[in-house]
């Protein structure tokens, strides 16, 4: 029966799995790895008596691979599964395959003994995904999405854009532009597909089924995509296979982080950890994902998340392996920002290291405690205690020069809440901490780029609920890019806090001056500063959108403002504007231009965009139908150096005259073009009814109808009203 | 620019009209009655009662002497204006939708409303314009087009074409004396919902629920102009003296419910003509605008609203002072 031994054969191969990558080690050694590898391989499942073999070579060493029979295929298939790419130290990662999968590899090999060279492929030119960033008058691209057609438009300013491509169910749910602009996403049930270049070729696809959230790692190395259904293996004979970059390893997953070079995922995780705080372990409705479900470090190296109240997982790329191999328990952690900028910590020798900031509520009589570590040293480099905690939040500056934590403390009868806001001051010695306490509720705050001043919207009526402050950031399931605003027209003030500098050296954090009686609940700096609006932004009816420009470096007579003499700020509200039922407001990268615009996503009645310029000047309005999304093309950071921008800065009238006498040439042709069409039109018409009319006359040949008769022509009686006021009285009536 | 607010009906316009002098306007409504005002001050001059349904449309003939209404009682009645006594009634199977004379006033043109199982019709009756004589039972013409509705209908110059609009958005020119098919193209994507011809009829407007407004050259059909409005449009008129279009409309009445009269879009919208820009709003209405007339010497203007109210304007001066750049550096 040679078809029963066959078979026998078969199975017992199947048990058996070969493991490559390992360790090569002397022959005294042998013995402490083999220990180690069984033990590993137990987990698996139970290692046959005579089922371990590691072959030695010649040299005395062992090869680097080895076979290891297991009493059950089953047993062997989850060894693969579990032990494939398997991280044994910083240098060595295991690759587990089943022994009858490379035999039967190899033997179609085995047909191809000849090496064969490849056929060189012809070189291809690319396109250059940057291109737009050659239009000679800095000029600004964005996505206007309406309806089901999505364009990328150059911002004509007060004209209308220029589309420079326009195509119908580009996407089926958003779009959005990568972090330095390079690529436009559009995102499919089938998955997310990057384009780019001058005609916005499809560049990447990443098959991702289900797909609903995604974020970008902030250099566009790395893409991290969610979607509500786990993945699922397509059956091998399936012809969709062949496309399919998922392994049974990856089966079950919700999150998948790709390289966006290769199109490839690098490493899938499931959702089910990684619950955000603020929505807790609550038993009422599925559960919900808070996203983004990764913290990027500023330069890709690192991502991490958190599984509140437990640890942090810290993870390192390109392999996507946990950081020292073990999280960071971290008992209570309830959230934690990465810095944006890196640090060389405390005057020692070294490289300059990430920091991360968590925070820790009041557990077990500990008080509760805001941490910065370093990353990867998991160094603390400064706590803070803090007491009667009800909320923390982390707001770095961008440059992460300072961390401001936003926390909502009890007062002491424990009926309501006040905020206090923690400065700390990463660049000065032994990092500093400033507290500014507040009355009221803060309800948003925002960090002038690359500077140190600051808004602040508060209110004295917001329920006091900790955790009814909105967030900064769009709640889960909801499309990217509408901040979570309560509606309700709540009164709320804005006030202006700035660093005071006597002679270069920093004092303190001074409160410069707070307006009243506004419904504004959103920040929105200038991404170079200086400039600031703040706006009641959401789509309930009764928003009225205002709009605040501000200037924190007005050119003009400096004010006074007593208590904030060195604070180096002249602030000036340029101009305000309204923008009925807006949703998004987005400066453009340059920080130029001001788009607000109302999207029917938002539930606004009166969808459309407009676009302002820095000073609060309306340029241009537009109504559009089925309005959904406008999102400026993100600008890669300048490529000049400091001395260069320096210069520039000094220089900048010279710079100006000349833009200033392009915007001139540019108007006047603008106009002349304008006036020449309209006298084209003007002529066009009057040529038409001149003919039209001769024509009419002479059809009619000289008989005028009665309709159509002047009643000059005959005597006409007019009736003349005159109405004279007699007496005029006034009387109050009561009722 | 103040308004003159007349409250003499009770339901939504259906129509104004000026007569030929312009001192009379002529308004009817839903509410079954026909109103006729001074056009100068406001003052009512009369009510025609006698329709058992709500007014479509009327009209006035040139000598001012008789004027014709289409209901939704399924009759044409002719009124004697002095005395608002009735002096003829036509009766159809279905609504009038529209009447109207041509420029000699001796023939009337009457569209049908399709439905329970009849065409929509086109029907043209000789006029006597005398009080005491006997009017014609019988069209001159009469035709059909089954697969597409009238919505609106007029004369060309000459009583060559008649022209009408369709529920799909189509305008058609058919020869008067004949009923002839002589031209359709399609101009809206949706209802036509008005079609009034300038002072000498070689060209016309039409508005449509597609939120735009095209000025036609009768002759071919070209449309010569267009002009985009941010709400659906219920009516257009082309102003004598300034080369202006006005604009009438606003969300459905359906919908207005839901909204404010903030985001209504009721108000009159001014255009130009030739440059097809924007340049003026009224507001007033808090309903869409239903109708929208002219004054015949281009003085004024009267709108009447879903909100029941008439409006009438006399135009400023700065209305007639208003010139393009180009305008004042080619005049006519």
């Amino acid at each position: 029966m040679p078809a029963r031994v066959e078979d026998r054969s078969r199975t017992i191969l199947d048990t058996v799995v070969v493991v490559d990558g390992a360790p090569i080690v002397t022959e005294k050694k042998v013995d402490a790895l083999t220990k180690v590898l069984k033990k590993l391989f137990s987990e698996a499942g139970r290692v046959r008596e005579d089922g371990f073999y590691m072959p030695m070579g010649s040299d005395g060493k062992s090869k680097g691979y080895l076979f290891i029979g297991f009493e059950t295929v089953e047993q062997a298939d989850n060894a693969v599964r579990g032990m494939n790419n398997k991280r044994l130290d910083n240098k060595h990662t295991l690759l587990v395959n089943k022994f009858s999968d490379i035999e039967q590899y190899g033997d179609d090999d085995e047909e191809e003994e000849e090496y064969v060279e490849p056929p060189e492929e012809p070189y291809v030119e690319q396109e250059h995904l940057r291109s737009w960033l050659k239009e000679p008058n800095s000029v600004d691209q964005f996505i206007l999405y309406k309806g089901e057609s999505v364009g990328v438009y150059w911002n004509r300013k007060s004209e209308a854009p220029e589309a420079t491509v326009n195509r119908n169910n580009w996407t089926e749910t958003y779009v959005t532009w990568s972090p330095l602009g390079s690529y436009l996403c559009s995102v499919h049930h089938q998955g997310v597909q990057l384009w780019g270049g001058d005609e916005f070729g499809r560049k990447v696809r990443f098959v991702h089924p289900g797909v609903q959230l995604i974020d970008f790692s902030p250099c566009e190395n790395y893409l991290v995509t969610w979607s509500p259904e786990p993945i699922q293996l397509i059956p091998e004979n399936s012809p969709m296979r062949a496309s399919f970059p998922f392994t049974a390893a990856d089966e079950g997953k919700q999150i998948v982080v790709w390289s966006v070079q290769t199109g490839m995922p690098v490493r899938t995780f499931s959702s089910s950890v990684g619950q955000g705080a603020e929505n807790g372990p609550g038993p009422h409705g599925p559960k919900k994902i808070s996203w983004p479900a990764f913290k990027w470090s500023s330069d890709d190296k690192y991502l991490a998340r958190v599984i509140p109240g437990q640890q942090i997982f810290v993870y390192e790329t390109p392999g996507m392996g946990l950081l020292d191999k073990k999280s960071i328990k971290i008992d209570g952690v309830v959230d934690f920002e990465f810095s944006p900028a890196v640090i060389n910590s405390t005057g020692q020798k070294g490289e300059a290291e990430h920091v991360i900031a968590y925070w820790t509520p009041e557990i077990n009589n500990q008080s509760a405690r805001v941490t910065l570590m370093t990353i990867p040293s998991k160094e603390v480099i400064r706590t803070r205690n803090l007491f009667n905690v009800a909320e923390c939040r982390l707001h770095w500056q961008n440059k992460g020069a300072f961390l401001c934590v936003k926390v909502v403390r009890f007062t002491k009868t424990k009926k309501s809440t006040f905020t206090n806001l923690e400065f700390f001051r990463l660049n000065e010695k032994n990092i500093p901490i400033e507290v500014v306490e507040l009355k009221e509720t803060v309800i948003n705050f925002a960090w002038e780029p690359a500077g140190d001043r600051l808004v602040i919207i508060s209110t004295t009526d917001m329920p006091s609920a900790p955790g009814a402050a909105p967030g900064t950031r769009p709640p889960p399931g909801k499309v990217p890019g509408m901040p979570g605003v309560p509606g309700g027209p709540v009164k709320t003030s804005v006030s202006f806090y700035g660093l005071e500098r006597s002679k270069g050296v920093a004092g303190q954090f001074r409160h410069i001056s707070t307006v009243e009686r506004k419904s504004s609940n959103s920040i929105f700096w200038s991404p170079k500063g200086r400039f600031v609006v703040v706006a009641a932004v959401g789509g309930t009816s009764n928003n009225t959108g205002e709009l605040d420009f501000w200037d924190f470096d007005f050119e003009g007579e400096k004010k006074e403002i007593p208590g904030a003499e060195d604070v180096p700020a002249n602030l000036t509200l340029m101009a305000s504007g309204q923008h009925y039922q807006l949703t998004d407001i987005e400066w453009d990268p340059t920080g130029r231009y001001v788009a607000t615009s109302s999207s029917m996503w938002g539930r606004a009645m009166e969808t459309g965009y407009r676009i302002w310029d820095l000073k609060g000047q309306l340029l241009r309005e537009d109504h559009v139908e089925r309005f959904k999304q406008l999102l400026w093309r993100p600008r890669p950071p300048t490529l000049l150096t400091k001395e260069q921008q320096r210069d520039v800065r000094k220089n900048l009238r010279e710079y100006s005259k000349v833009f200033e006498q392009e915007d001139i040439a540019e108007e006047s042709q603008a106009s002349k073009e304008l006036i020449a069409q309209r006298l084209r039109l003007l002529e066009e018409w009057r040529a038409w009814r001149k003919a039209v009319e001769a024509e009419i006359a002479e059809a009619r040949d000289g008989v005028v109808p009665l309709l159509l008769q002047s009643e000059e022509d005959g005597s006409e009686i007019i009736e003349e009203i005159v109405e004279e006021v007699i007496s005029e009285k006034e009387e109050e009536i009561e009722d | 620019m103040r308004p003159i607010l007349l409250k003499g009906h009770e339901r939504p316009l259906t129509q104004l009209k000026y007569n030929r002098e312009g001192d009379l306007l002529f308004s009817t409504a839903r509410d079954k009655i026909v109103n006729v005002y001074y056009s100068h001050n406001g003052e009512r001059l009369g009510t025609y009662t006698g329709h058992q349904g709500a007014l479509w449309s009327v009209d006035v003939d040139p000598t001012s002497t008789i004027v014709a209404t289409g209901a939704a009682d399924n009759t044409i009645k002719l009124w004697e204006i002095r005395s608002g006594r009735c002096i003829h009634t036509w009766n159809f199977p279905t609504a009038v939708k529209v009447v109207q004379f041509n420029e000699d006033g001796n023939m009337l043109l009457a569209i049908t409303e399709q439905r329970m199982g009849y065409q929509g019709t086109v029907y043209v009756f000789p006029i006597t314009i005398d009080v005491e004589a006997k009017q014609a039972e019988e069209p001159i013409i009469k035709f059909s087009s089954p697969e597409n509705k009238f919505t609106k209908a007029g004369w060309s110059y000459l009583n060559k074409w008649i022209i009408t609009g369709h529920l799909d958005g189509s305008v058609s020119k058919y020869d008067a004396k004949t009923g002839e098919l002589v031209q359709k193209i399609s101009v809206h994507e949706k209802e036509v919902t008005d079609l009034q011809f300038a002072p000498d009829m070689s060209y016309f407007i039409t508005t449509s629920k597609d939120k735009t407004a095209k000025i036609l050259d009768t002759k071919n059909l070209k449309v010569m102009k267009t002009f985009v409005a941010d709400a659906p449009l219920n009516t257009g008129a082309i102003t004598p003296t300034k080369d202006y279009v006005i604009l009438g409309g606003g969300q459905d009445a359906k919908d207005v419910t839901t909204t404010g009269s903030r985001q209504g879009k009721f108000e009159a919208r001014f255009y130009h003509k030739i440059f097809e820009d924007e340049i003026g709003r009224l507001k007033g209405h808090f309903g869409p605008l239903n109708t929208i007339a002219v004054h015949p010497a281009g003085t004024g203007f009267a709108s009447g609203g879903e909100d029941g109210y008439v409006r009438v304007h006399h135009f400023d001066k700065s209305y007639f002072d208003f010139l393009y750049d180009v305008e004042r550096m080619r005049p006519e």
